[in-house]
This record gives C-alpha cells, sequence and structure tokens, in this order.
C-alpha cells in the first residue's frame, strides 16, 4: 500500500475560483440592469436559471446518497468531487430568496383575488398560499442541508468502517426524505406556475433531469481538476466508464419519464391536461419541443452506446456539456410557455442570469474542492477504488 | 497409437488460478490460438491474460434491436392506416404515440433473443462433445482443478512441443488426448 500525504493532494493555487468569481459578478451585475429594466421577464428567467444549477447540485446529493446506500467502492475516489458539488446546497438556499421577492410576478395563484375568483383554485387555496410556500421551501431547505453537511461531516473523519455504516444509515433514511421533498419542490417551484394543471409523474421527471445533470457535472468538474494535472492516476478511465454507465442510463431514464407523462395525458386527452402540451406545442415551441428530443436524448442515447465513447474523457464531457443544453432547454420549455405565450422568445437577460448563478456555483465548488485533500485519504476502500477496473 | 485414433489436443493441470493465469499469459505471448482455460469459478482479468477479444455480442444486439424497433413500427403504421384502420378514442389513424409503445416492445423481444441466440453461437453451445472428455483427470475442473487445454486445429499444434512448452511454464500432469 502506498501511503499517501494529505499534501500531495491539496488543490495547487490556480484561477479557476478567481474566475468563477469575475463571471458572477458580470452576470449579478447585467441581471440587476435586467431586473430594473423588466421585472417579469427577469423573475422568469432567474426561475429557469436557478432551477436548472439547483437540480444539479440536487442530483449530486443523490449521488451522494446513492454511494453510501449501495456501499459502493468505485466511486470512493470521486466522493469528495461529488460533495463539492454537494456543498452548494446552503449557496441555493440563499439564491431562492429572490424567487420569494418575484412570487407575484411567477405564480397566478399567489394573487389573493384570483384565487376568489377561480372555483378550482379556491379549493386548491389552502396548499397554494404565499406563507405555506416559503414555509415548505424553508422545509426542503433544511432537510437538504441536514443530510449534505450530516454526510459531509462524517465523511471528513471516515477512518474505518464504522463510520462507513453511519453514513449509510443517514443516506437510507435520506433517501426516503430526499424523494418526498424534491417531488413537492419541483411541483411548488415548476408546476403550480400552471396552477390548474397537474401531472403526479412530474417530481420523477425532474428528478431524471436532476440525477442525470448531476452525474454529468461530477464528470466536468472532474475534467477541470484532470486539464490542471490533478487526479491523474486516481481516477481513470474506468471510472469514467462508470459515470458514463450512469449517464446513458439516466439519458434514457428523463427521456423514458418524460415520454410517459406526455403518453398519458395524449391518451386521455382531457382539455385541463392537453393544455399544458398545448402550450409547448404552438408556433416556435413545436420546433423547440422537437429539437429538446433531439439534444436530450436522440443523441447522447447514441453517442454514449459506445465502450470508447464513456471511456474518453474529452468526449464524455463534450456530451455532458450537450445534455446541459439540453437541460437548460428542459427548465426554460418548462417555466417558459406560460409568459411566453405562443412563440419562444429568447432573452439576454436569460443568458445573465444563467452566468450569474452558474459563476456562484463553480465558486462555491471550487473554494469547496479546495479546503481538503481531493480525494478523502482515510477512507478504507481508497485502494480498491483507484485499481477498479470494469470486467 | 491405434491407428483409427485422433489427437484432440493437449491438456495440462496448474495448482492454483494465479498460475492459471500466468500460464495464459505465456500461451497468448507464444502465439497460441487455439487454447482454452478451465476453472470451476470465473477468474477476473482471465479475457486479457488469454488475448481474448472483445465479444461481438453487442453489435448483434444493436442491429437486431433495431430490426426490431422497425419491424414493430412498420407492422403497426401498416395495421392502422393501411390493413385495418380503426378509429381509436377520435384520434387520427396514424397515432405514431401509441405506436412507441409496441415500437419498444419488439426492439427488446428482438434485441433479447438476439442477445440470447448470439451468445449460444458465439460460444458453439450447444456442443454434445468435445475431445476434452477423453480425460480422465478432466473432470476436476468443476471441482478444484486449473487446466489449460490446447486444441490440436492450433497452426503452432504439435503433440510433442506443445506438451514441453506446457511443463516448461509451470504446467503438471500433461495428458495428449487421443480417442476415437
Amino acid at each position: 500500500m502506498t501511503s499517501r500525504s494529505e499534501n500531495t493532494y491539496m488543490m495547487p493555487a490556480n484561477n479557476y475560483g478567481k474566475l468563477a468569481i469575475v463571471i458572477a459578478l458580470i452576470g449579478i451585475l447585467l441581471s440587476t440592469f435586467g431586473f430594473v429594466k423588466d421585472p417579469g421577464q427577469f423573475f422568469h428567467s432567474y426561475l429557469v436559471a436557478y432551477v436548472f444549477w439547483v437540480t444539479i447540485s440536487l442530483g449530486a446529493l443523490f449521488f451522494l446518497l446513492m454511494h453510501h446506500v449501495t456501499g459502493a467502492f468505485w466511486s470512493v475516489s470521486l466522493r469528495h468531487v461529488v460533495e463539492s458539488i454537494v456543498a452548494t446546497i446552503p449557496l441555493m438556499a440563499i439564491l431562492w430568496i429572490p424567487i420569494g421577492f418575484g412570487i407575484h410576478d411567477l405564480y397566478h395563484w399567489s394573487h389573493e383575488s384570483v384565487m376568489a375568483s377561480d372555483k378550482l383554485l379556491a379549493a386548491k387555496a389552502p396548499y397554494l398560499n404565499t406563507t405555506f410556500f416559503v414555509i415548505r421551501t424553508l422545509i426542503y431547505f433544511i432537510i437538504w442541508g441536514f443530510i449534505s453537511y450530516k454526510l459531509r461531516s462524517l465523511s471528513k473523519r471516515t477512518k474505518s468502517n464504522n463510520d462507513i455504516l453511519s453514513m449509510r444509515k443517514v443516506s437510507a433514511v435520506g433517501t426516503v426524505f430526499y424523494a418526498l421533498t424534491v417531488s413537492f419542490a419541483m411541483f411548488d417551484w415548476l408546476m403550480s406556475l400552471d396552477p390548474h394543471w397537474y401531472s403526479t409523474i412530474y417530481g420523477v421527471y425532474l428528478f431524471g433531469g436532476a440525477y442525470l445533470n448531476g452525474i454529468a457535472m461530477v464528470i466536468l468538474v472532474i475534467a477541470a481538476l484532470k486539464s490542471l494535472n490533478l487526479l491523474t492516476t486516481e481516477v481513470t478511465s474506468e471510472h469514467y466508464q462508470d459515470l458514463g454507465k450512469l449517464l446513458f442510463g439516466f439519458v434514457v431514464f428523463w427521456a423514458y419519464i418524460s415520454a410517459s407523462q406526455y403518453f398519458l395525458i395524449w391518451y386521455g386527452n382531457i382539455p385541463e391536461e392537453t393544455i399544458w402540451f398545448k402550450r409547448r406545442w404552438e408556433g416556435t415551441w413545436k420546433a423547440f419541443s422537437l429539437s429538446m428530443i433531439a439534444v436530450g436524448f436522440i443523441v447522447p442515447f447514441f453517442a454514449l452506446m459506445f465502450r470508447a465513447a464513456k471511456r474518453n474523457l474529452v468526449f464524455l464531457s463534450s456530451i455532458c456539456l450537450l445534455l446541459f443544453v439540453a437541460h437548460w432547454m428542459d427548465m426554460y420549455w418548462n417555466v417558459m410557455p406560460g409568459f411566453h405565450r405562443g412563440n419562444v422568445s429568447l432573452s439576454w437577460i436569460d443568458l445573465s442570469t444563467m452566468v450569474a448563478l452558474g459563476g456562484l456555483f463553480f465558486w462555491t465548488v471550487w473554494r469547496s474542492l479546495a479546503s481538503r485533500s481531493l480525494i478523502p485519504l482515510n477512507d478504507p476502500y481508497l485502494n480498491k477504488s483507484i485499481s477498479h477496473k470494469n470486467f | 497409437m491405434k491407428t483409427n485414433e485422433l489427437t484432440y489436443g493437449v491438456l495440462a493441470e496448474f495448482s492454483n488460478p494465479a498460475d492459471l493465469m500466468h500460464g495464459a499469459e505465456k500461451m497468448r505471448d507464444e502465439g497460441f490460438k487455439h487454447f482454452d482455460c478451465h476453472s470451476p469459478f470465473p477468474i477476473h482479468g482471465m479475457d486479457q491474460a488469454m488475448g481474448i477479444k472483445r465479444s461481438v455480442l453487442g453489435y448483434i444486439v444493436f442491429v437486431f434491436g433495431l430490426i426490431g424497433a422497425v419491424c414493430g413500427f412498420a407492422l403497426q403504421a401498416w395495421v392502422h392506416t393501411k390493413a385495418y384502420p380503426l378509429t381509436f378514442a377520435g384520434k387520427p389513424y396514424f397515432s405514431w404515440q401509441a405506436f412507441i409503445i409496441v415500437t419498444f416492445g419488439l426492439m427488446v423481444l428482438a434485441g433479447a433473443f438476439a442477445a440470447v441466440l448470439g451468445l449460444f453461437h458465439l460460444s458453439k453451445l450447444p456442443k454434445f462433445f468435445d475431445g476434452l472428455f477423453y480425460s480422465k483427470r478432466f473432470g476436476k475442473f468443476s471441482d478444484d482443478g486449473f487446466f489449460i487445454s490446447v486444441d490440436s486445429k492450433d497452426l503452432k499444434f504439435h503433440d510433442e512441443e506443445t506438451s514441453r512448452f506446457l511443463e516448461s511454464i509451470g504446467g503438471t500432469n500433461i495428458e495428449v488426448i487421443r480417442g476415437e
């Protein structure tokens, strides 16, 4: 066994973090200007960007939960990378605040006069009201924050099998809470944009996209670290292949769940349900919907099918970037058709909010990576993970 | 040696999986193509040690899966628009959305059949006879024996030289397999 010293596994000084914060500041400046100019557009763009990034950190959290629940050893050398992405959850809690201020711009149901005059909405009033909405969001973040804090602090002192077992216990219980909170968070933040419409599979559908892009983010952070000549022998093409397999599986899962949602609504053909898809089939939205299928499913499905594709980091990270494009389209497709009826109407605020939140996201990930060794040095399974092979 | 006897190959026994693996590596490096390793349990890394290329099974399954999907879709499109057009729930005859499920189902069916039958084909199964059955010792392969067998159809095969080579790489109980 080679002994590894902490110092050789600390990230050396680099400019990635600074670059991220500079980009974030530019984004924030432009977005503030956007807010002054057009608050309605700003809040919708902000919501798209927000759900894009929050689902990625939630996807990474699920990666971590599954890592512990299944007792996986192959991903031990990736664990600190995953935990650094999970470390963005407190940031995401703070970044939710603008949505709280934008409730009246975003959510139709938050106007009491609307609720009173609409019989269907009046029946939903005990659930859909501003106070309960904020309380629920608070509960979600307390639960996610608690799980991620617990896993990260336990991970810090992992030395024996007992530590691993206690992380497994936290994850087993955490998975149940995670499933419920993610589902309801997506009902609240996205599905309630159209308060008449509902789909019970909606939470699973967004979870699929979240986990998929959480994995993609893990791959991209590894690619960034590799570009600095780090983790050269600790993360190998065997790990890429396993990450690629997960990515492939969840490309299919996301497509399968979104097709299931569409299929049942199409079959049932009830106007109050089909309206949601009808809005996404009008004007240029139709082309947008169809290209999302191509970018999010058809291309990555065939590209990730081959073994060589999954073992090549450059190829794999370009597919991850493509999946990010698809994820952004997916979020945009969920939020915007209610705001821009009839046609897709892109705005520069869409870009500036994405850049602002993305910069802050990367800055947090990078700070967290720099705060400790890049791999869990004392984990009893570390060597097993590094020498892991696919058969 | 009786006149009507055939030489099927040479069999050598090894004492443990590690020796078997090293033996396989040496066989591969020596240039043998038609040889096989026998052990009571799978040994990780053996494919590489024996120099076996990745199986083409995945490509077979892909092609048959694609054929299944195309046939499944075409079948429904033909039935619902040409052969027996019926209106369901006021939907158009060509309702591709409804066809996806059967298309998917036929893709999985064709792919699964291709996987099972392709595996049988590539493993040359079913096989009711093999020259190795003439060996008395060979039965140990399903209990505690580790063997390397060299088929006589290998271009490098020569009963005495191959036996000597197997001995030099650590094989014991070398046996030239002959039978009718």
